[in-house]
């Protein structure tokens, strides 16, 4: 069987499935049980100073797809709302029961280098394998200077950070707001302050959803609402995005990212790790359905690895970002076009009416004798954009087929087509 | 009626317990039901289950509709294409039907969208405060629909949103026709049947007259005097007679008979029991028969046909109903003699064995008996000629036994038209006879403009 065991930025632990700094990880009761469970690690959820925040009634809404599907979840929970001194002492006692699992503390301090100095000792005398800044979180504390109020400010970044490198020797992980326009200025700016890792993405602003008997937002506090951050599956590509953007950006080369947003189970993990991260953060799986769910993660991700000879998770670390570039590099001659397995397809239409009301009328509807449908490619037509194959119902009904069209790679800075191509 | 059965015993259930017997054969939806399965339905385009509703129902936009926690604008959907959605929910066979087509049925989807079943929850739950429909304004024509059945009911409400006044004809006492007369009971529960007539004459302009008989007190040719069209809806009337010697005898009822008797009945309980029981057919009808009886307590149902299972009428889902219902069915067996005692009774029946040949049918030699309390015929109903008698009806031309119609439902005297099962033209299911009164509705909307444009 694969070996799952990592070690990430000096932190060692049994595998690569941590939960994110947040309610499941908020006392030694829950942490404990995730440990029981089987979870290789946690980020205590964050720590600040005391006294210790506040927190509303209705804390949470969620995004819901068909059936309730939970897409996304917002919350507008803040930081740790017990002292400073019982989550020392509770995140001591557990770091000693549970020596092999990684702990790291999340961290966030006003922006003022007594804070920070003040605060690491007593984090570092608990025994925790790390730190990890919490500049990213979007709703409360940035109107306190906290959060993601640190996290859009890279001078800030930078700062903090190495204030942290400065006053702790435990490796210090920065974890980044995905509200900023450039994920890798943030990137650049905890490399330049010493980080050891990144971690990315925290949650995104957001509004799930309105009652629209009573015009006000979810949640609901009262007869009033606020923005939250947004996490679940409904938020994985933007955060794999980021984690592929700063993966290939020469800058930050070799700085290790842990991979957080929208992680349900194995395979969402591998795609991660195929993009650059080392380990990976779960919070609202773990949310929506307990701590069990890691069973399967671990499972499922090993004998994937076992499948395909990969030993170790360095062994597949990564192996997507190469093939990540800019659209300019993008081959203008690769040409694919759409087939329709008519023996699969059960004659629903939706390609059809996709195709021929928003894109380029490329299926043919052909009425049969008995009054139903057939759907055909028309191939001169086609451009190869997917959308059929996205709207088909039946998986592998409609698969997209590479052309030999006998042209060699070419990108747009070599196109002649392109006004403003580099000489070559 | 019931005379004819009046001798026999009446169920040993009390009438409790019979309502409980007779309730929802199938059981509406729950809201989270309705919101699971709506969310099964893919939208296709150019839906095979809209090519297979004979009434041309937009399926998927009303099912969307559901989806997106608008009933009311999912139940104007159905209504604006079937104003008899209601019933037709409840007794359309759906699974010969749009379920059939709904691309999800096959093993790989696993199971059909519950089409049927989403279209009542819709209009069980659209709670309109006024009619969803307006009238155009008056146009001062008026229409006589004759027959206040499906085809009927659904032609006057589209004469009437156009504007037109409409006064139908009805010889029974309730409108609805078969639905307030002739399902069975659980398909179609309490009086959902009265309630729907109500609701479709809310949109006004329609005037219902009962005891109103056409070849009775009614004349075609004094309906096409006086009205500026004629829209017959006559149903069949007439049932089929198995020609038989003693088919008169006390026990030996039309199944249509019985059915009507006892959706009328408020008492389930004081209806004759036919502890032994014999249904000669294998149609729907048949079969509604068989499973009521039962349902009543009768301890020995048999359904007896002249042919195999393949061949009968009844769909595939309706016979998993008669064998749920401890029916027994019986083929290749042809009715040979109704059997009497000594009183003049039924007493049962003997059956002649048949096989094919050569698509025929024939006699093996051999014969049977059942031993039976009653025998209901459900071998199918016929067109009464006795409603076309008066000069001018007689002048309709026939297909059949049935009224000859062309594609606009007119039939061969210029100002008729006709639709249901009284024609010849589609299958004899309420959605079809619906689909009739609609589209005629529409013919004579069309001309009756024609006429105006054109003085």
């Amino acid at each position: 069987m694969a070996d799952l065991s990592i070690v990430f930025a000096g932190i060692k632990a049994p595998n690569p499935f941590w939960l994110a700094s947040a309610p499941p990880t908020d006392k030694a009761y829950n942490v404990v049980r995730a440990f029981e469970a089987g979870w290789g690690g946690v980020v205590w959820k964050t720590l600040g100073e005391d006294p210790a925040a506040v927190n509303v009634s209705s804390r949470y809404s969620a995004h819901y797809g068909a059936n309730r599907l939970v897409q996304g979840i917002n919350n507008i929970e803040l930081i740790t709302d017990r002292s400073l001194e019982i989550n020392l002492r509770e995140i001591t006692q557990v770091k000693k029961d549970w020596p092999d699992r990684a702990l790291i503390v999340s961290l966030m301090v006003p922006c003022v280098e007594d804070s920070w100095k003040f605060i690491l000792p007593l984090v570092e005398a608990t025994g925790a394998d790390g730190i990890e800044l919490n500049f990213g979180c979007p709703h409360g504390m940035p109107e306190r200077g906290m959060g993601a109020a640190v996290g859009q400010v890279p001078e800030y970044v930078e700062l903090v950070t190495r204030w942290c490198k400065t006053y702790c020797s435990l490796p210090v992980i920065v974890k980044l707001t995905p509200n900023i326009t450039d994920i890798r200025q943030s990137a650049r700016a905890a490399h330049r302050g010493g980080a050891d890792a990144v971690s990315l993405i925290n949650t995104i602003n957001s509004i799930t959803s309105v009652d629209l008997d009573r015009m006000v937002a979810h949640p609901i506090v009262g007869d009033q609402s606020t923005h939250g951050g947004y996490c679940g599956s409904a938020v994985k590509p933007i955060a794999l995005n980021m984690v592929a953007e700063i993966a290939r950006d020469p800058e930050t080369r070799g700085l290790p990212i842990c991979g957080i947003g929208g992680i349900g189970n194995w395979r969402d993990a591998a795609e991660f790790m195929a993009l650059g991260s080392g380990a990976v953060q779960v919070c609202t799986a773990a949310m929506l359905h307990g701590f069990r769910i890691v069973e399967d993660m671990k499972d499922g991700l090993a004998r994937w690895m076992d499948q395909h000879g990969h030993r170790t998770i360095e062994a597949f670390r990564g192996q997507a970002v190469g093939h990540t570039t800019d659209w300019k590099y993008l081959d203008i001659n690769y040409k694919s076009v759409a087939h329709i397995d008519q023996e699969a397809c059960i004659g629903c239409g939706r390609c059809h009416i996709a195709c021929e009301d928003t894109s380029h009328q490329a299926i043919a509807s052909t009425l049969k004798a008995d009054g139903t449908h057939a759907y055909s490619v028309i191939e001169e037509e086609c451009v190869g954009c997917n959308l059929c194959q996205i709207t088909c119902p039946v998986e592998n009904c409609i698969e997209m087929q590479a052309q030999d069209t006998g042209k060699p790679y070419l990108n747009w800075t070599q196109d002649p087509r392109n006004p403003y191509r580099e000489a070559s | 009626m019931i005379d004819a059965l009046n001798h026999l015993p009446r169920p040993r259930a009390g009438a409790d317990q019979l309502a409980e017997r007779f309730s929802d054969l199938a059981p509406p939806l729950t809201a989270r039901q309705a919101a699971v399965e709506s969310a099964r339905c893919l939208y296709c385009y150019d839906a095979p289950c809209v090519n297979a509703c004979p009434s041309d129902i937009d399926i998927p936009s009303f099912i969307h509709r559901i989806s997106d926690e608008n009933l009311q604008g999912a139940a104007e959907r159905i209504l604006s294409a079937n104003i008899l959605g209601g019933s037709c929910a409840r007794v359309c066979p759906t699974e010969i039907l749009c379920q059939q087509a709904c691309v999800r049925n096959n093993a790989q989807e696993c199971a059909p969208v519950l089409i049927g079943q989403l279209q009542r929850y819709a209009l069980d739950n659209a709670h309109f405060t006024e009619h969803p429909f307006k009238r155009s304004p008056a146009t001062g024509k008026r229409i006589a629909v004759v027959g206040a059945g499906p085809a009927g009911l659904a032609c006057a409400h589209r004469l009437a949103m156009h504007g037109h006044d409409v006064v139908v004809f009805e010889a029974c006492d309730k409108a609805g026709g078969l639905n307030e007369y002739g399902i069975a009971r659980y398909k179609l529960v309490d009086d959902y049947a009265q309630r729907e007539v109500e609701f479709l004459l809310g949109i006004g302009g329609i005037e219902v007259r009962h005891g109103q008989r056409l070849g009775g007190n009614l004349s075609l040719g004094e309906l096409r005097d006086q009205y500026d069209a004629v829209f017959l809806g006559l149903g069949l009337n007439a049932v089929r007679q198995l020609g038989l010697p003693d088919e008169e005898a006390p026990g030996v009822l039309a199944a249509t008979e019985y059915i009507r008797e006892l959706r009328q009945a408020d008492d389930l309980s004081q209806l004759p029991l036919a502890d032994r029981c014999l249904v000669i057919g294998a149609g729907n009808t048949a079969i509604d028969m068989a499973v009521q009886m039962s349902r009543l307590g009768a301890r020995d149902v048999n359904l007896v046909y002249r042919r195999g299972h393949a061949d009968m009428g009844a769909t595939g889902h309706e016979q998993d109903i008669a064998k749920a219902n401890q029916v027994r069915l019986h083929t290749w067996a042809r009715p040979d003699a109704v059997l009497l005692d000594d009183a003049g009774k039924v007493r049962g029946m003997r059956f002649a064995r048949t096989e094919p040949a050569d698509g025929r049918l024939r006699d093996t030699g051999e014969t049977f008996e059942l031993a039976a309390d009653a025998i209901f015929k459900a071998i199918g109903q016929r067109f009464d000629d006795a409603c076309l008698v008066d000069p001018v009806a007689a002048q309709l031309a026939r297909e059949g036994e049935r009224i000859r119609v062309d594609e606009n439902l007119q039939t061969s005297l210029p100002g008729v038209y006709a639709g249901g099962d009284c024609t010849a033209l589609g299958q004899d299911l309420t959605v079809q006879a619906v689909q009739h009164g609609k589209l005629a509705a529409e013919a004579i909307h069309a001309q009756l403009m024609l006429n105006v444009e054109a003085a």
